[in-house]
């Protein structure tokens, strides 16, 4: 199983992997490279990553949600690369009989992943800069080299 | 040679920085040699003072021992991999 890949990822894929005629619900959540407010400037974001360890995390990780969420199936992609605004860099499905389950399930991963998963992020900036950004979101470090 | 010294034992470990941390350090990876018994917070000392780019990072940063996180008190073995990791930003 690999969790990454660095072409555009796609939903239709992911949710026919946890697709059964025994769920009832379904929750897909997209994380996207935004430019909004707090950012204004941003091109692009290039994703990296700890790449042989994203793979055993993400499977540690959807072995804890099965065991939270049994009747659950989960799915989940995480691109890297350079990704433009408005592109999602994680997608996740997670299917159940019930919504609620589907809804916690996908809540969960989303949360562990920026939590656990090795993946930085690096500002790629309208005016040519690039910034390394912080878990809380913000930018604080400019490289020296850029 | 008095009994009770111990007889270290050699062992190399690889370590893998990434992101801010290889572009800090200047590589993506090396190889330390230390003696056992050894912590990754060993291995993170010897980094700090055998690369100069290196005395920026952190003196506890996350890190990572055969591909899981690890407390800066776990103790490594020869051939470990040990990675330095910049907090995680992924998502």
């Amino acid at each position: 199983m690999t969790y990454l890949t660095r072409d555009p990822l796609s939903v239709d894929r992911l949710v026919a992997e946890v697709a059964s005629p025994t769920f009832g619900g379904t929750c897909i959540f997209l994380g996207t490279v935004r430019n909004g407010a707090d950012e204004q400037g941003v091109a692009a974001i290039e994703y990296s990553a700890y790449e042989e360890m994203v793979e055993a995390e993400f499977g540690r990780l959807l072995a804890d949600a099965r065991g939270r969420w049994p009747e659950a199936r989960i799915a989940v992609r995480h691109r890297l690369g350079t990704i433009p605004v408005g592109e999602a860099s994680i997608a996740i499905a997670a299917a159940a009989p019930h919504r609620a389950q589907a809804f916690e399930a996908c809540r969960y991963v989303i949360e562990e992943v920026k939590r656990r998963v090795p993946v930085w992020k690096k500002e790629l900036r309208v005016d040519g800069s690039e910034i390394w950004v912080d878990p809380s979101g913000r930018p604080t470090t400019k490289p020296s080299h850029v | 040679m008095p009994a009770t010294v111990d007889s270290a034992t050699p062992a190399t470990v690889r370590v893998r920085f990434f992101a801010r941390y290889a572009e800090l350090v200047g590589r993506s990876e090396a190889a330390v040699s230390l003696s056992l018994p050894a912590t990754v917070g060993d291995v993170v000392r010897r980094v700090r003072e055998d690369f100069p780019g290196a005395r920026a990072l952190p003196e506890r940063p996350l890190a990572a021992v055969n591909l899981k996180q690890a407390k800066l008190d776990a103790r490594v073995q020869d051939g470990d991999e040990v990675a330095l990791l910049p907090p995680i930003a992924g998502g």
